[in-house]
Formats: C-alpha cells, structure tokens, sequence
C-alpha cells in the first residue's frame, strides 16, 4: 500500500508568520488552494513592514549582506523543491546568485552612489544613500520565482522593507521563498508576501499612505495616480534585469554640511 | 548702575576647578568601554567573592501599590536569612520600601543588622511641591527609616532648573537629619550621558551621600555605560574634593551575571575601596535567588533549579 | 565628616579581588610537528626549516620551512599556471562564490584560529578573538561581493586582473594582513603567492585547510613560508606581476629599490609615528581610553598606533593623571588569558629594539612611568610605558618603537598641533579628540595622514581604505579603492 503525503497548506507570510487570509478566502492555482489575500490583509503587511523598518534599517550594511548571503544558502539547500514550483533548476539557480549578487552591494553601495561633494566654501559636505522605507512590490506575473526575487533583492539590499503581491497564476514560487526567509534570519515583517488576485491588491497599496514606494511591473496609470497622493517613488521595472540602479530606485540621497575651522 | 541679577541661591559657578570640569561624554566610546569590562571572565573563586560580596551589598526591594505589612515582613526575613540551609550567606545591606511600609520593616528587622531604606519624595514621579516631599521625608526618618532614597525633579532638570534641583536635594538632606540620603537621578528619563554626568556632578555638590540610577519603575535602567559615567563622576569629586560618595545602581538587575559586571566597572573604575555596603548597594528583587542559585552552582559543580529558594 | 565617612573608617577593609585565571581552551588547536610549502593546492615537503615558538614563554611550536629561491620559483610557476588555466577566465560570480566561502569558514573555525594567532603571536585571546578573526572573515565577505562587480567600480574602465601577486605580510596581525592580501587580489581574478613573517607562520598555515574544505582550485593561493630572504626571492621573481608589502619602511625602501626599472606593480604599506592629539574639550575619559587603546592595543604592535600623545597644555595635567591611573588596570600577561589586556612582545629582537629605544628615551632626559605589573620570568615582555617631558627630536618622538611606548608632548594652539603632528617622515595615522565637529574637519583637512580617526582609534573595516602618506607607504587596502593595486585597468 503506498503511503498518502502530508500535503502543504499554502499560506501567506506577515510579520515572520504563516497566516491564513483574515477574509478565509482562498483560490485555486497550479493545483493547490492558495490563499487570497484581502485588502485587510495588505494593510496588516503594511504595518509588519513599518514595524520591522527601523530594525532592519538600523543594521550595519554588512549584516543586511550576510542575512541576504543566508537566503542564497537557504534556497540553494531547498534547490529541488522550489524549482518544482517554477520553470525548474535553471530559474533557481539564476534566482540563488542574483541574491548572491544584491548580498554583495549592501557595503558597497554608498561608495559609488555616495560620496563627499567638493562645495565652494569651508564646508565639509557629504551625501550618503538611505532607504526609502516600505516598498510595495507587484510581482511580474513570471518567471514565478525570479520575478519576484529580482525585485525584492535590490529592495532588501537597499534597507527597505517590503510587501510583496506574487504572480496570481504561480504563487507557490513565492511562498517557497517565504519559506526560505523565515529560516534565513531576516527579520519578521522585512519580507511580506501576500498571494491573491494583484488586480484586487494592487490598488490598496498604491494608495495606502504609509507605503514609500511602489514598483510595478508595467505601465498603469490607475496605480500611479493612487500612488501621487502621498508622492510615493514609482518605479518601472524592466524584466530581468541586475543592476545597483536598480537598488538606487529605492534610495534617498541626504547631503550634510559641516564648517571646518579651528 | 544696572546690577546682574543674583545667582539662585546655592548653585555657584565653578570657576574654580573646585568641581570636576562638567565635560562631555562620547556615547560610542563610553558604551564600547562599559562592553568591553562587561567581558572580564570572573570565574570560581573570584566569581564567589563577588556574588557574596552582591548580597552583602543588596538593597532586597519592594516598591508595589499592593505592598502589604504581610508581603513586608516576608521580605524582612529574606533579608536576613537569604538562604535558610545555608548559614554561611550573609544578611543584604537593606530592605527597601514605600513609606506606609517603613513602621512594619523597622519592627521585623530590630537588632537583625540590616538596616530600612524608604523611599520619599513623591517616588517616583517626584512630580510634587517642596514641601510635601519635605514632610515626607520627616516622617520616615521620625519612624525609623536608617536610609533615604529620593528622586530628583526631572521636570526642573531638563527644564534647566538647576537651581531647584538642587535646592531640593539640599533641603531634603537637611531633613534627612541623620539618616543617609540617596539621590536617584532616574537617568532613563535624562536623555544623554552628558546628562548623566551633570546630574551627578549636582548632587554630589548639595549633599548626596549615595547617587543610584534609577527608580526602577521605568523600562531603561541601570546599564553598564549609566554606571560607568555615574562611577566616573565620583571619582572626579574624590579626586578633586576628597568627598567620598557611594553608587546604587538599580532596575534592571536580575541576573548573576549582570550583578557581577557591575562590581567590575566598580573595581576597575574607582577602585576596590568602594566594595563595600557603606558605599556600594545594589538595587534588586529577583536578583537575590539568582545569587544563590549561582552561589550554589558554584559550591556543587552543578547546575540548579530555581525551585530550590524560597520566594518571600 | 558625614555619617558615611564616620562609618567607614570602622569598616573591615574589603578584601583584595584578584579575577582568577581564565584560560581559553588550547586544545581546539591541533598543531602538526612539521610544515611544509602548500604549492599548487598540495603540500611539499621543506628542504631546510626553522622553529616557530610562543613568544608567552619561549615553547617551541612546531618546524617551519625555509623556502628557498627553488621553492619559490616553483610557487609562483603554480600561481602563473592557476593564473593562465581558468582562474582569470572565472566568472567574477564564481570566484566570488569562493571568497563567500572561505568568510564564512573562518567564521565557523573563528575559535580556533583565535587561539592559535595568540599561541604563536603573544596577542591577548580578547583581541584575536574579538578584532583579528570578525575583520579578517569580513574582508573576505566584503571583497567577495566586488569579484563580479568591478565594471562599477570604475567608470569607464575595462578592470583585468594583474595576473600573480607576491604578497609579503607582517607578523602583528598575521590572519588579518592575509585577508587584506589575498581577499582583493582574488576578487580582482589574480592568483597569489603569499608568504607570513617568519615569527608568525601557523595561521598562514592554518589557512591552507580553509582552502582545502572551500575547494580552491589549486595554485591559486600558494603559501610559502621563510624569513626576509624568501622575501627577497618572490619580489625578485620575473613571474610575480604585482608585490604587495606590509612591513618596517626600511624593508619597503629595499624593496622599492629592488623593483626599480622592472614595470612591476607595487604597494607598500610601512611604519608610523602617529600623533594622537587631545585637545581640552575632548570627552576626557573617553580621550583616555582612545590613548591606551591607540598605543596598548596589540602591545603596540601597529603601524598605525598612537605613539605619540600631543595633548593640549590647558589639560595636560589632569589628562596625564588620568592616563596613568588607567594604565594600573591594564593586564599584563598570558595570552590566552581571557582578561588580559597586553600580551607578550612578539620576539626576542622585537624586545631587545623596544629595550634600546627606551633607554634611550630615559638618557635624553624623558620622564618615565611604568604602572606595577609582574611579568612572568619566561617569554618576551615590556610593561606598559610613557614617557613624558618628551622633546620632538628625542628619538622616542621620532622613530618608530613598535611596542608599548608612548611618548607625551604638549601643544598650545591648533596650528601648532598640525605642526607637531605633521613634523615626521612618517603619514600614516593621526588621532583628533575634541568634541567640535569644525575642529575635527579643520584638522582633518591639515593632517598628512592617510587615516584620520576622530574621537575615536584603531577603527578599521574592510569598507574603508587604509594607507599612508610620505614614508608610511603608497597604495590603499580596504573599500573600493583597494581594488586598484590588483587590476590593470585599461
């Protein structure tokens, strides 16, 4: 007699936890019922983000690239699994070293975006990149997992937090990666993923007031009106694509002065 | 001819270096310098001289609304007997207590040695006019309190009042008669080390016979870097004036561990003079189990259970 | 007399608290009896060797080879092979993944590697523990993160890699001088040929099993191990592209002199004579502890120590008085000790120059204080020292002493600050302790020192570029800039 698995359930991440939708919706998608996230649950997220931002922010950029480091191990370690729930190794693989490759920028990144301006005065000046706070991401629809990564890794490397809406018809990719961070030592509320319809979602938080930035996928002019009303950053994100300026979408520039004299 | 107006009565302008200068702290290097002592590894018998040299030291507390003479007394006897299969632990220095309770600890520790700390001065808060905190103050000495803790006027202090805060510790030292007079600077409340320092600096100058961090009523207490600039603050008045003022870190302090850190920033800070219950006292509750379960790791070689000490 | 004070004289006198030895475990390290070469990912056998000891007590450690001109020519023929057979045709992302992998090694094995460079280096557990091993696995991280993104690192140029690096290192901070070695000229796609100072071999050695459980292709990072003449042969080698120097400005000099008219790349990275200066509205105790961290640290075993103390007239007396009652609680003694704080000088000849200089120091006319410590009978040890009344041409002022000796001049202004502190061959390092944010840039802005700390000493991280002025050296290591000196950038 062959032995009946134990079958997942598949959940959302906020806040470092695996909650059901507090709607107790679910849909179905690659076989599996899904949850599907609520504008509730979005603003739940939100707060999760905001909470976990200062933390987050406040760590050296050399530890942001570690625990970003840890995710790559994590993921390489559950290789086979996650890439039942995409196009297969490949996809993974590029998925594991593009975070390799963000890991690797959070230390590096103010000393080619950054630097002491020479100003015409007895001031010492200086600009220095932060992060913007919390980023709403709209994951392209595919590739399920190197979609989502590509733009949640410069998120992450920039010191932002995140709310991430996953691909509506390859969601299991995404909670994959869930998986992966919550046993990587990020922290709580750094990462939250939400799966459901984006065209229900979406809206909520392009207009949500205490999100920074927004990064989609595609021209849409509903979500970029919704999205001026706190003049968040927009961002349109090419597919596929690796690069510090895409770390630098998500930044703010501060310049200090300072007199020099005795 | 226009004359400047007079300084506050009692705060004079130190001029003369005859106050340490007030100076400033760096916060990055204070706290790296705390940490660092923080890491002496005091082990067997080291680790026993100072977790018996905390008892010794311990004002055992209780600062509850639902303080009751009952609850009082079972301190008491805590206090003078820690450990009852263990002869050899000695009695703390104090109990330390609300007013209302002062009467029933004065009665329970007669002729014990340990002597009754009451707090005054519209502890915590100290949010209250002069003279109540006075009257206050009168009435626990008059009912037996050997020790009083006080809390200064944040509200006047970061206000720039300095004048008063001083004004208060003097006035309260005065009704203090003879009973020694602890200053509580609640330094969770003082925002930065130079804060720190300049509250210090102030009580010592009108009077304080003991400077302690906190009332431990609040979240932030007695860290490592708070004592480490209260420690050097006293140590700049002995230098500079001879005044020996003693130091009571409190709140926060609830393991072994943490208790015996403290005792090094002592050593290593303003020397081993000051380990002693006249000039040093540890502020604590909890903390005393914690010692005696360490002491006893120690005496076994194994580790304990808290089940095995009483909880009075 | 208050109550207190009446109480206290009928006190007990406490009693003495001594901390008990707290020895770290020794055993975690398991020494072989004998040394060879590691050359193209193996292990030769030395043809002639030496033995390595414990500075804390004289022990003997193990046998070290002698390389010889041979035994180099046949690293650097494994560097060169590394070179041309696929370690430069890498992808960056891969070769980063193996820096990856060694930081992350030399964090799991951090105990270990702590209590062998105190074993065969005299410097106390605490530091090897807590600064060498934490900075030496970040260098590895940070520069494994640059391995694939050099194109950003300067505009407008196509970075390639040198080719081989002959890599000579000190023995003050053996593991560490490594990893600022080895990490960017790996990033940059060049193989190495490194070899550790003669008195401080074991972590270099060490190192070699990291390389094994990471997998390194072999005759990438080849280790050979001797004294300066084995020094001499890798810079000689027509095969070495590139020579990276940590050491005494004499040998640098030599150096520079032997590379003349070849085209070979260089850097050098030499002594100090750092002007650590206090000015009256420092942060006092603070100022303090940056003046024992700048000299005692590493029993001032640094290039980069504050060696000299410049302290403003107005607060000289005090600061001093503090100074020296700071320095009766430092702890002189047993490496591997988890309390000590000042370890054992590194070498016989290391102390015999510390010995010569301060008696120098004494027949110039300097005012000498030594706090009471008790040095063990065995091994290499000096107290901790200042000397003050130290005039600027006293040769405690002027030459680099590389122990734990601090000389103490005053200043009156900040113009003459600069002056004094400038006054030196040497541009490492320089100190600034004022709490004015004007008066740090100002100085800043005058001292000719590659590295200026500001209220604060002896900071370092792989982020930040690190090198000297004048004769302290050329080149930078550290940060985007200390890619530089391992690319050729077209």
């Amino acid at each position: 007699m062959t032995r009946l698995p134990i079958r997942k359930t598949y959940k959302l991440f906020i806040g470092g936890a695996f909650p059901r939708s507090e709607s107790g919706r679910t849909y179905e998608a690659e076989g599996q019922n899904v949850a599907r996230a609520s504008r509730k649950d979005a603003r739940d997220a939100v707060k999760a983000a905001r909470a976990a931002f200062p933390k987050w922010a406040g760590m050296t950029a050399y530890n942001r690239g570690q625990i970003l480091y840890r995710l790559a191990e994590m993921l390489e370690n559950r290789r086979h699994d996650v890439a039942r729930s995409c196009t297969g190794e490949n996809e993974v693989e590029r998925a594991i070293d593009r975070v390799v490759w963000y890991a690797g920028w959070t230390d590096k990144l103010a000393q080619v975006v950054g630097g002491s301006n020479p100003v015409a005065g007895p001031y010492f000046n200086f600009t220095v990149p932060e992060p913007t706070g919390v980023v709403a991401i709209v994951a392209p629809p595919e590739p399920p997992l190197l979609g989502l990564v590509s733009r949640l890794a410069p998120v992450l490397a920039g010191g932002n937090t995140a709310v991430a809406v996953a691909s509506e018809t390859h969601p299991l990719a995404a909670i994959e990666l869930a998986e992966a961070v919550a046993t990587s030592d990020v922290p709580g509320g750094v990462v939250n993923i939400l799966t459901g319809y984006p065209s229900e979602l979406a809206p909520w938080l392009a207009a949500h007031m205490d999100v920074n930035a927004l990064d989609v996928p595609s021209a849409d002019a509903e979500l970029e009106r919704a999205a001026a009303e706190n003049v968040k950053r927009v961002h349109r994100a090419k597919p596929d694509v690796q690069s510090p300026y895409e770390i630098g979408a998500f930044l703010e520039l501060k310049t200090v002065w300072h007199p020099i004299g005795v | 001819m226009a004359q400047a107006p007079a300084l506050a009565q009692g705060f004079e302008l130190p001029l003369e270096p005859r106050l340490p200068r007030i100076g400033s702290i760096d916060q990055v290097a204070v706290e790296a310098r705390a940490a660092e002592l923080g890491k002496r590894s005091i082990k067997k018998d080291a680790k026993l001289f100072a977790l018996e040299l905390a008892i010794r030291c311990m004002d055992l507390t209780t600062l509850e609304g639902a303080d009751t003479p009952g609850k009082v007394a079972a301190l008491c006897s805590k206090a003078v007997r820690p450990d009852p299969t263990d002869a050899n632990v000695p009695s703390v220095a104090a109990v330390c207590v609300y007013p209302n309770l002062v009467p029933t600890a004065v009665e329970r520790l007669r002729g014990t040695g340990v002597k009754v700390a009451s707090v005054a001065t519209a502890f915590p808060s100290g949010q209250s006019p002069l003279e109540a905190k006075l009257e206050e103050t009168r009435w626990v000495v008059e009912h037996g309190a050997d020790e009083v803790d006080m809390v200064i006027d944040r509200g006047a202090f970061l206000s720039g009042r300095y004048a008063k805060v001083y004004d208060e510790i003097v006035r309260v030292k005065e009704a203090c008669g003879d009973a020694h007079l602890k200053v509580i600077l609640e330094t969770g409340e003082l925002g930065t080390y130079d804060n720190v320092r300049r509250a210090s600096l102030l009580a010592m100058a009108a009077g304080a016979d003991f400077i302690k961090t906190s009332t431990g009523k609040l979240s932030s207490a007695a860290t490592l870097p708070v004592a480490l600039v209260m420690l050097e603050a006293i140590r700049d008045v002995h230098d500079e004036t001879g005044r020996i003022v003693g130091f009571k870190p409190a709140g926060g302090i609830r393991a072994s561990k943490q208790a015996v850190q403290h005792l090094v920033l002592v050593h290593e800070t303003v020397g081993p003079e000051w380990l002693t219950p006249d000039l040093y006292r540890l502020g604590a509750s909890s903390l005393l189990n914690d010692v005696l379960m360490q002491i006893r790791k120690e005496r076994t070689g194994a580790y304990r259970s808290p089940d095995e000490f009483t909880i009075d | 007399m208050t109550e207190l004070e009446r109480t206290r004289a009928g006190a007990p006198a406490p009693t003495d608290w001594t901390y008990a030895p707290a020895p770290e475990a020794r055993d975690i390290v398991q020494l072989r009896e004998r040394y060879g070469h590691y050359v193209g990912g193996e292990w030769l056998e030395p043809q002639e060797t030496y033995t390595t000891i414990s500075p804390a007590d004289e022990s003997p450690l193990a046998e070290i080879g002698q390389a010889t001109p041979a035994e180099v020519d046949g690293a650097v023929g494994a560097a060169r092979e590394a070179f041309a057979n696929g370690w430069s045709e890498l992808p960056g992302s891969e070769r980063a993944k193996y820096l990856f992998r060694i930081a992350r090694v030399l964090q799991e094995r951090s105990r270990e590697f702590a209590v062998l460079e105190s074993l065969n280096g005299g410097k106390p557990i605490k530091e090897s523990r807590d600064v060498d091993l934490p900075l030496a696995a970040a260098h590895f991280f940070y520069y494994a993160g640059w391995a694939d993104k050099l194109e950003y690192a300067f505009p407008n140029r196509q970075p390639k890699p040198v080719g081989v690096a002959g890599q000579i290192i000190p023995w003050n901070f053996p593991l560490l001088m490594l990893a600022w070695k080895i990490a960017p000229a790996l990033a940059c796609g060049n193989t190495v040929v490194l070899k550790p100072a003669e008195t401080t071999p074991l972590t270099a050695l060490l190192f070699c099993d990291v390389l094994r459980q990471v997998e390194l292709p072999p005759g990438v990072v080849n280790i050979v191990t001797g004294d300066g003449r084995t020094g001499a042969a890798i810079v000689d080698h027509d095969g070495v592209d590139k020579v990276a120097f940590t050491g005494s400005t004499e040998v640098g000099k030599a150096i520079q002199r032997q590379l003349a008219g070849t085209g070979k790349k260089l850097t050098l990275e030499l002594g100090g004579k750092a002007a650590n200066v206090i000015f009256d509205d420092a942060a006092l105790d603070q100022a303090v502890e940056g003046i024992v961290n700048g000299i005692y640290f590493n029993q001032g075993h640094v290039c980069c120590a504050g060696s000299r103390l410049l302290v403003q007239e107005s607060i000289a007396e005090p600061l001093i008085a503090k100074l020296k009652r700071r320095l009766q609680t430092l702890r002189v003694g047993e490496p591997l000790d988890k309390n000590t704080d000042v370890g054992a000088i590194n070498s016989r000849m290391q102390l015999d120059k510390i010995t010569e200089l301060v008696a120098a120091g004494r027949d110039e006319g300097a005012e000498i204080y030594q706090p009471p410590c008790r040095l063990p009978e065995k091994g290499y040890w000096f107290a901790p020292t200042v000397f003050t009344n130290v005039a600027q041409s006293y040769r405690i002022a002027q030459e680099e002493i590389f122990g734990p000796v601090l000389s103490v001049l005053t200043f009156r202004t900040p113009d003459e600050a600069v002056e004094k502190a400038n006054n030196t061959m040497y541009g490492l390092s320089a100190g600034v302790w004022t709490e004015k944010g004007s008066r740090i840039l100002w100085m800043a802005e005058r001292l000719r020192a590659g590295v200026v700390w500001a209220n604060t000493y002896n900071r370092f991280d792989p982020s930040s570029p690190f090198g000297g002025y004048k004769e302290s050296g050329f080149g930078r290591e550290g940060g985007r800039h200390g890619l530089e000196p391992y690319l050729a950038l077209e």
